[in-house]
């Protein structure tokens, strides 16, 4: 399939006309933030005024919370104390407007859940489920750095169709079966000739243009871990860090989870939730002994485990799509991009507009 | 689709006290499904999450020997939540296991060599399990001599008392049995830590890896002492302990470096551990 024009209006309705078919989540405003919400007839979606939203699209895959398995207490039950998978269906879902680097976090993600050893049944079989329709960026905030992670503002990776906003219109490309399959259930859109092929061209090798150039994986990848763990600069980085956990909570390529057991009277469920780094009782042994009991400890631990351990793990770009939440989300100002020019010794990044 | 988070139901078959102060108990578990058993295979120095519905799970090392059949077993220390209410659970009840997980002593290496084996309290448990699958009769002849330095608190600490009475007895097995202290007059064997007992007993590293297994203290004074002996980096074999949750390499938290402890550990070389950062 070619790709298509729709007038922005023309193309909000088409999605409503999904709703059979995927439970679409798009960008609403709420208060000064934004967040991906599902599609219904009276939403307003805010394609047009939105740069990202606060959370990222992380949750649609991958809860908060998620209920895993469910088991009865009661000695009376036959079933007693065995653990039941709790039901579920994967519904056909679609982000639409996501952005480019929040995209890019999903293949970061699927690294730790999607494993030769092991698949992660429910973060694998929703993933699967979804249908990612990436926004290009027009206009990257200043906080943005996906080009230096490898990424960039239409970058295609991980996207099933990618929309460039034209103005007036979208145009809008699949990249993938996935991607041709939902365009083939939209209605209306027509046929994009050569000349709004060239205006998206143009559109997005300007906007390109305005971002850093990729942080060079190489520098750092040819340190010993060592080298950089032992290095004098991690007390200043994590002076005025609070350990609150923003950072890895909006972080759209933080997957850490902690697994609880709750008990509601004879019945049970076993339920993972997110956690973070951040937190001394991550690594708490019950002896009381603590391997990363100081805040500079957990703190260099976020940044060795995006900078080096990932990238000696994987040999395949950082574990950071340079989204900027937690850049400016931080309470107290703490720089990503700092960092990494610590760790790795090469020029700060930062947007040259 | 598989769920590596689903543990097997197991009946807890029968309970021993272990030690004196009745901090650690053995579970032996049986299989509530045949084809569980039969899909339970593993290799001493593995590791299982025991999960105790309504609690949660721990990660215990395995001490039975994949040449017992028929159940599994795990000594386990009462810390916290769960091992706590493990220890009160009773034989007949119903629990779950997950795993095996993680790596092995490396057993291909280990063929044809002498083995050094020096644990200290608690952590004798897969060392046990290592032993009994050595000294089966199928197994006996793919190793060189073996010889064991085991040390406690005082004798009411050793974990299984009987095992190793039986083994002092057989002569194709090198005990060294220690305590750090004892008022028993009676008692037969060391007096010591175990890194000096180490180094008045083992006296050659000739063609010889080493596991060693303790608390970190144990571990950090044994070190020197092996590599005195010759012992190389390569040659000595380390278990090692951080919290966990997945026991599969995803949820995050039992990393030392790049390497996950659940995952791609408990087991690693002293080789392996000196590019990592001591963060454990
Ligand atoms: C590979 C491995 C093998 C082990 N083998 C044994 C053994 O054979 N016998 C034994 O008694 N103990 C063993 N431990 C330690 C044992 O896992 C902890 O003592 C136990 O998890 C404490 O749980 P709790 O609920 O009683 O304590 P709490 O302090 O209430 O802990 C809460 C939760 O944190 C996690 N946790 C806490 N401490 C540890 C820890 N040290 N290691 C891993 N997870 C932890 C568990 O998920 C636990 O349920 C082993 C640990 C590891 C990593
Ligand atoms: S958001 Fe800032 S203050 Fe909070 S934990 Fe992260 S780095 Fe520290
Ligand atoms: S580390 Fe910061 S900039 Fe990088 S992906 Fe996470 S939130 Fe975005
Ligand atoms: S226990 Fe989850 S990663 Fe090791």
């Amino acid at each position: 399939m070619g790709d298509k024009i729709f007038t922005k209006q023309g193309w909000v309705e088409s999605l409503r006309g999904l709703a059979g078919d995927y439970m679409v989540f798009v960008p609403v405003k709420e208060g000064d933030m934004y967040a991906f919400r599902h599609l219904d007839n009276d939403t307003k979606v805010a394609f047009d005024d939105y740069h990202n939203t606060r959370m990222s699209p992380k949750s649609i895959v991958y809860p908060q919370s998620e209920r895993m398995f469910e088991y009865s207490l009661d000695k009376q039950d036959p079933d007693c104390n065995i653990l039941k998978e709790v039901p579920k269906t994967f519904a056909p879902q679609a982000i639409v407007g996501i952005r480019p680097c929040d995209a890019h976090a999903f293949q970061i993600s699927k690294r730790n859940f999607d494993t030769p050893e092991y698949r992660d049944p429910w973060w694998v079989q929703r993933y699967e489920a979804t249908t990612l329709i990436g926004l290009g960026c027009n206009s990257p905030r200043s906080t943005c750095f996906c080009t230096a992670m490898g990424g960039g503002p239409f970058d295609e990776e991980g996207l099933d169709v990618l929309m460039f906003d034209m103005g007036e219109t979208y145009l809008v490309r699949a990249l993938t079966d996935k991607g041709e399959a939902f365009l083939g259930k939209l209605n209306g859109g027509r046929s994009a000739d050569k000349t709004d092929r060239e205006a998206a061209l143009r559109l997005s090798d300007h906007v390109r243009d305005g971002m850093p150039d990729v942080v060079p994986v190489d520098p750092i990848r040819n340190k010993e871990i060592k080298d950089i763990f032992d290095a004098s600069f991690w007390d200043d980085v994590a002076f005025a860090c609070l350990n609150c956990g923003t950072c890895t909570f909006l972080c759209p390529a933080c997957w850490c989870f902690d697994v609880q057991d709750e008990v509601y009277g004879r019945e049970g469920d076993r339920i993972r939730n997110w956690d973070s780094c951040m937190f001394p009782l991550f690594t708490l042994h019950g002896s009381g002994h603590n391997p990363r009991a100081k805040k500079f400890q957990r703190v260099r631990q976020r940044f060795m485990h995006k900078f080096k351990y990932y990238v000696d793990k994987f040999d395949d770009g950082f574990q950071c799509t340079g989204c900027g939440r937690c850049v400016q989300f931080c309470p107290v100002n703490i720089d990503i991009r700092d960092v990494l020019r610590l760790m790795s010794d090469e020029p700060p990044v930062r947007l040259s507009a | 689709m598989e769920n590596p988070y689903l543990p097997y139901p197991v009946c807890i078959d029968n309970i021993v006290t272990e030690t004196d102060d009745r901090s650690l108990k053995t579970f032996r578990l049986v299989f509530i499904n045949p084809e569980d058993r039969d899909n339970f295979v593993y290799a001493p120095g593995q590791f299982a999450e025991l999960s105790v519905p309504g609690k949660g799970e721990i990660p215990i090392g395995i001490a039975s020997s994949p040449t017992e059949e028929g159940f599994v077993s795990f000594t386990v220390n009462r810390v916290g939540l769960v091992s706590t209410f493990l220890h009160n659970m009773k034989e007949g009840d119903i629990i779950g296991i997950r795993g095996p997980l993680g790596n092995s002593y490396p057993w291909d290496r280990m063929e044809g060599k002498n083995v050094v084996i020096i644990g200290g309290g608690f952590a004798f448990t897969t060392l046990r399990s290592s032993i009994v699958f050595m000294i089966d009769p199928k197994n006996r002849s793919r190793f060189n001599n073996i010889r064991v330095v085991y040390g406690a608190r005082n004798p009411g600490m050793l974990l299984y008392r009987d095992e190793l009475m039986a083994w002092e007895k057989r002569d194709d097995i090198e005990m060294h049995i220690t305590v750090d202290g004892t008022d028993d007059p009676d008692w037969k064997y060391n007096v010591g830590f175990v890194p000096s007992v180490t180094e008045e007993k083992i006296t050659s590293a000739d063609n010889a890896i080493a596991i060693v297994c303790g608390p970190p203290i144990m571990i950090k004074f044994t070190q020197p002492v092996l590599e005195k002996l010759g012992f190389s980096p390569e040659n000595i074999i380390l278990s090692l302990e951080m919290r966990m949750k997945c026991g599969i390499g995803m949820c995050g938290r039992c990393n030392i470096g790049d390497k996950y402890v659940c995952k791609d550990g408990p087991v690693f070389s002293q080789a392996e551990m000196k590019r990592l950062p001591p963060e454990y």
